[in-house]
C-alpha cells in the first residue's frame, strides 16, 4: 500500500467512523450518570407497594396501613354507610371526583373505590396535611348536627363524607386522595400499584 | 468598539519574561483601558457591573457557607442555624448570600430593561442578547436550587411545585419528575443533588456564559442610550488619531464611573443586611423558618418574588400542561426579541411612540403578572371589592388581562415594525454629548 499520496475521502471516512464510535462511546458512558438519579434501591424499599390484609376489618371499621410515610385508611363500609353517599351529594365540593389529582380513574365512581364496601384512601386532610379522624356512624356530632358518617379533621374542622369526599364550606380544597392499589385476592390488597400494574 | 489586539512591553524584566510567555496584561489591556466604550453611559449602565459584582460576591459567600453548611435532609435544616447562631459571623455570611440572590435579580431585570429600552439586542448585538437570557435561565435555575438548601418548609414545598412541573410532560411526566428527585417525593436525594448543582455545576455554566456574554459585547462593542454605533463615527480623540472620537477607555474612565454606583448600591444592600434581610417576607418567606414537612403545606404556598411573574403564568392558565407550555414560552418569546424588532432604530429616543408605549405596557404587565403571583391580588381584592366579591373571577380575569398584554406586547412589536407602521425620529451622526 503506497502512502505518499494523501487520500482525502479515505481520511475523512476515518474520521466520521471514529467520531461515530467515540459519539456512541459517550452516549454508553452518559447512562451511568444518567441513571445514578433514579431513585435509589434504599429509596425504592422505602416507597415500595405495601400489602394489606384486610380480612380482619369488621364491617364499619376502619384501620389504617402505612405506605411511603403516610396513613392509608381502610374502611370495610356497610350498606348503611354506602346509602348516605347520593344523600350528601349537595352539601359537598367536588360530588363526581371531578378532580382527576385526587383518585386513579378506576375508583372515579359514586363509592370513590374499586369493591363498593371498601374504600382506600390516604389520611392525609387535603388542607395543611393533618390526619383526620374516622366517625363512621350516623348520628348528630358537635361539628354537624346531620352528621352522615365520614371523617372529620381535628385541625381546622374540614370534613368528608364516608367516601372522603370533602364538604362544602370547609378548608380543604380537595377530596382525599384515592392511592393506587389492587385487590390480590378478597381478603389481601396491595396499596402501590393498581389493578393494571399502573403505579 | 472591538477589542484591538494590544501588545504591552512592560519594562519589568520580570513581567516582561511573563509577557512574552503569557500575554496576560496585553489581554487585561484590551479589555479595559483599550477598550472604547461610548462617552454617553447613563445610570442604566450601572447595572452590568454590579451584576458581576454581585456574582463574586455570591461566590465568596457561597464557599464559605459550604463550609458550615451540611446537606442532607436530616442535618441540612439544623446547619443553617448552626450557621446563623453559632458561627461567628454566619449570620452575616448567610445574610450576604441570601439578600444577594434577590438583588442579583433586581440588578439583572433592570439590566435587561436597558437592553430593551436601548435596542442593545439588535445588530450585531444578538448574541449578546441570546447569551444574556442564558445566563437569565441559569440564574433562575440556581436560584430554586439554593432555596431549596435550607430545607425550610418552604424550601421543600416550593421543590415540590417546580418539579412537578415537569410532570406536564406527555407521557414521560411522571417517571421525570421521579428522576429529578431520586425519590417519590423532595428527599435527601435531591437535596444533595441540588446542592451539587447549586455550588459547582450552575456556577461553572454561569461564569462560563458570562465570559462568552462578555467576549461577544467586547467584539460588537457596547451600544449607548442613543443606539449610535461609535465605530461607524468619527475618528480621532485625545486617546489617540485611530480611536472613536465618541468612545473613552472603559478603564479609568467606566471603572470610577462604576465604583460610585457600588457605592450607592453596597449602601442599599447593607441597608437591607442589617437592618431588614427577610423584606418582610418577600426576600426570605416565613415559611422557611419552620424545617421541612412532608405532610404539611403551607397556607400561602408561593415562590420568592422574583419568580412570582412566571407563577402567575402558571396559575392563570386552567389546565395543567398548557399552563407549563405559556410558562415558558414566556421566557422563550424573550429570545426571539432581536427577530420579532424589525426596525432599524435602536434607542427609545428615537422610536415611535407605539414602542415607547408598548415598552411601558411590557414592563407594566411584567409587574402586574408578579403581583398576581406573589399573592398580592388575592388579598387586596377583598379589600376594594369588598369580602363578597368573587375572588377568584376577579383574580383570573385581571391576571389573564396582564398576560395577554405581556404576549401582545411581542406579537405588536413584530407587526409595528413588519408594516412600517412606527414613525422614527432622526439619529444623530454622534452620540448626543459628544464636546
Amino acid at each position: 500500500m503506497a502512502n505518499e499520496v494523501v487520500d482525502p475521502g479515505r481520511r475523512r471516512f476515518l474520521t466520521a467512523t471514529t467520531s461515530v464510535v467515540g459519539a456512541v462511546g459517550v452516549v454508553c458512558a452518559a447512562v451511568p450518570f444518567i441513571k445514578s438519579w433514579e431513585p435509589s434501591a434504599r429509596a425504592k424499599a422505602a416507597g415500595a407497594p405495601v400489602m394489606a390484609d384486610i380480612g380482619k376489618i369488621e364491617a364499619g371499621q376502619k384501620v389504617s396501613f402505612g405506605w411511603r410515610g403516610m396513613p392509608v385508611f381502610v374502611v370495610n363500609r356497610t350498606p348503611q354507610q354506602l346509602a348516605t353517599l347520593p344523600e350528601v351529594d349537595a352539601r359537598l365540593k367536588d360530588p363526581r371526583s371531578d378532580n382527576v389529582d385526587q383518585q386513579p380513574a378506576y375508583a372515579k365512581n359514586e363509592n370513590r373505590s374499586i369493591k363498593p364496601e371498601w374504600l382506600v384512601v390516604i389520611g392525609i386532610c387535603t388542607h395543611l396535611g393533618c390526619s383526620p379522624e374516622y366517625y363512621g356512624v350516623v348520628k348528630p356530632e358537635p361539628f354537624d348536627p346531620d352528621w352522615k358518617g365520614g371523617f372529620f379533621c381535628p385541625c381546622h374542622k374540614s370534613r368528608y363524607d364516608i367516601a372522603g369526599r370533602v364538604y362544602d364550606g370547609v378548608p380543604a380544597p380537595a377530596n382525599l386522595q384515592v392511592p393506587p392499589y389492587h385487590f390480590v385476592s378478597d381478603t389481601l390488597i396491595q396499596i402501590g400499584v393498581g389493578p393494571q400494574g399502573a403505579a | 468598539m472591538a477589542t484591538t489586539p494590544v501588545r504591552i512591553q512592560p519594562k519589568n524584566r520580570v513581567l516582561a519574561w511573563i509577557e512574552e510567555r503569557l500575554p496576560i496584561l496585553s489581554f487585561l489591556s484590551s479589555h479595559t483601558s483599550e477598550y472604547y466604550a461610548p462617552k454617553n453611559f447613563n445610570f442604566w449602565y450601572y447595572f452590568g457591573s454590579l451584576a458581576l459584582l454581585i456574582l463574586v460576591n455570591q461566590i465568596v459567600t457561597g464557599i464559605f457557607l459550604t463550609m458550615f453548611y451540611k446537606p442532607g435532609a436530616d442535618t441540612a435544616f439544623a446547619s443553617v442555624e448552626y450557621i446563623m447562631r453559632d458561627v461567628d459571623w454566619g449570620w452575616l455570611i448567610r445574610y450576604m448570600h441570601e439578600v444577594g440572590a434577590s438583588m442579583f435579580f433586581i440588578v439583572v431585570y433592570l439590566h435587561m430593561f436597558r437592553g430593551l429600552m436601548y435596542g442593545s439586542y439588535k445588530k450585531p448585538r444578538e448574541l449578546v442578547w441570546i447569551l444574556g437570557m442564558l445566563i437569565f435561565l441559569a440564574l433562575m435555575a440556581e436560584a430554586f436550587m439554593g432555596y431549596v438548601l435550607p430545607w425550610g418548609n418552604m424550601s421543600f414545598w416550593g421543590a415540590k411545585v417546580i418539579i412537578s412541573l415537569f410532570g406536564a410532560v406527555p407521557w414521560i411526566g411522571d417517571a421525570l419528575v421521579q428522576w429529578i428527585m431520586g425519590d417519590y417525593n423532595p428527599a435527601d436525594a435531591t437535596l444533595n443533588r441540588f446542592f451539587s448543582l447549586h455550588v459547582i455545576a450552575l456556577p461553572l455554566v454561569l461564569l462560563l456564559l458570562v465570559v462568552l456574554h462578555l467576549a461577544a459585547l467586547h467584539e460588537v462593542g457596547s451600544n449607548n442610550p442613543d443606539g449610535v454605533e461609535i465605530k461607524k463615527g468619527p475618528k480621532g480623540s485625545r486617546f489617540g488619531a485611530d480611536k472613536p472620537a465618541d468612545g473613552i477607555p472603559f478603564h479609568p474612565y467606566y471603572t470610577v464611573k462604576d465604583l460610585f454606583g457600588v457605592g450607592f448600591f453596597l449602601i442599599i444592600c447593607a441597608f437591607i443586611i442589617f437592618f431588614e434581610p427577610t423584606v418582610g417576607g418577600w426576600f426570605l418567606e416565613k415559611d422557611n423558618f419552620i424545617p421541612a414537612n412532608a405532610l404539611v403545606t403551607p397556607a400561602d404556598i408561593k415562590p420568592v418574588w422574583y419568580f412570582t411573574p412566571f407563577y402567575a403564568v402558571v396559575r392563570m392558565i386552567p389546565a395543567k400542561l398548557p399552563g407549563v407550555i405559556v410558562m415558558f414560552l414566556s421566557i422563550a418569546v424573550l429570545f426571539l426579541v432581536p427577530w420579532l424588532d424589525r426596525g432599524h432604530v435602536k434607542s427609545v429616543r428615537y422610536r415611535g411612540l407605539g414602542y415607547k408605549i408598548g415598552l411601558a405596557l411590557f414592563a407594566l404587565s411584567f409587574l402586574m403578572l408578579g403581583a398576581v403571583g406573589a399573592g398580592l391580588t388575592t388579598e387586596y381584592i377583598p379589600v376594594f371589592f369588598g369580602a363578597a366579591a368573587n375572588l377568584t373571577a376577579i383574580e383570573n380575569f385581571f391576571g389573564r388581562f396582564w398576560l395577554f398584554i405581556y404576549f401582545a406586547c411581542f406579537l405588536a412589536l413584530w407587526a409595528y415594525t413588519y408594516f412600517g407602521w412606527e414613525k422614527t425620529k432622526p439619529v444623530p451622526e454622534r452620540v448626543t454629548t459628544h464636546d
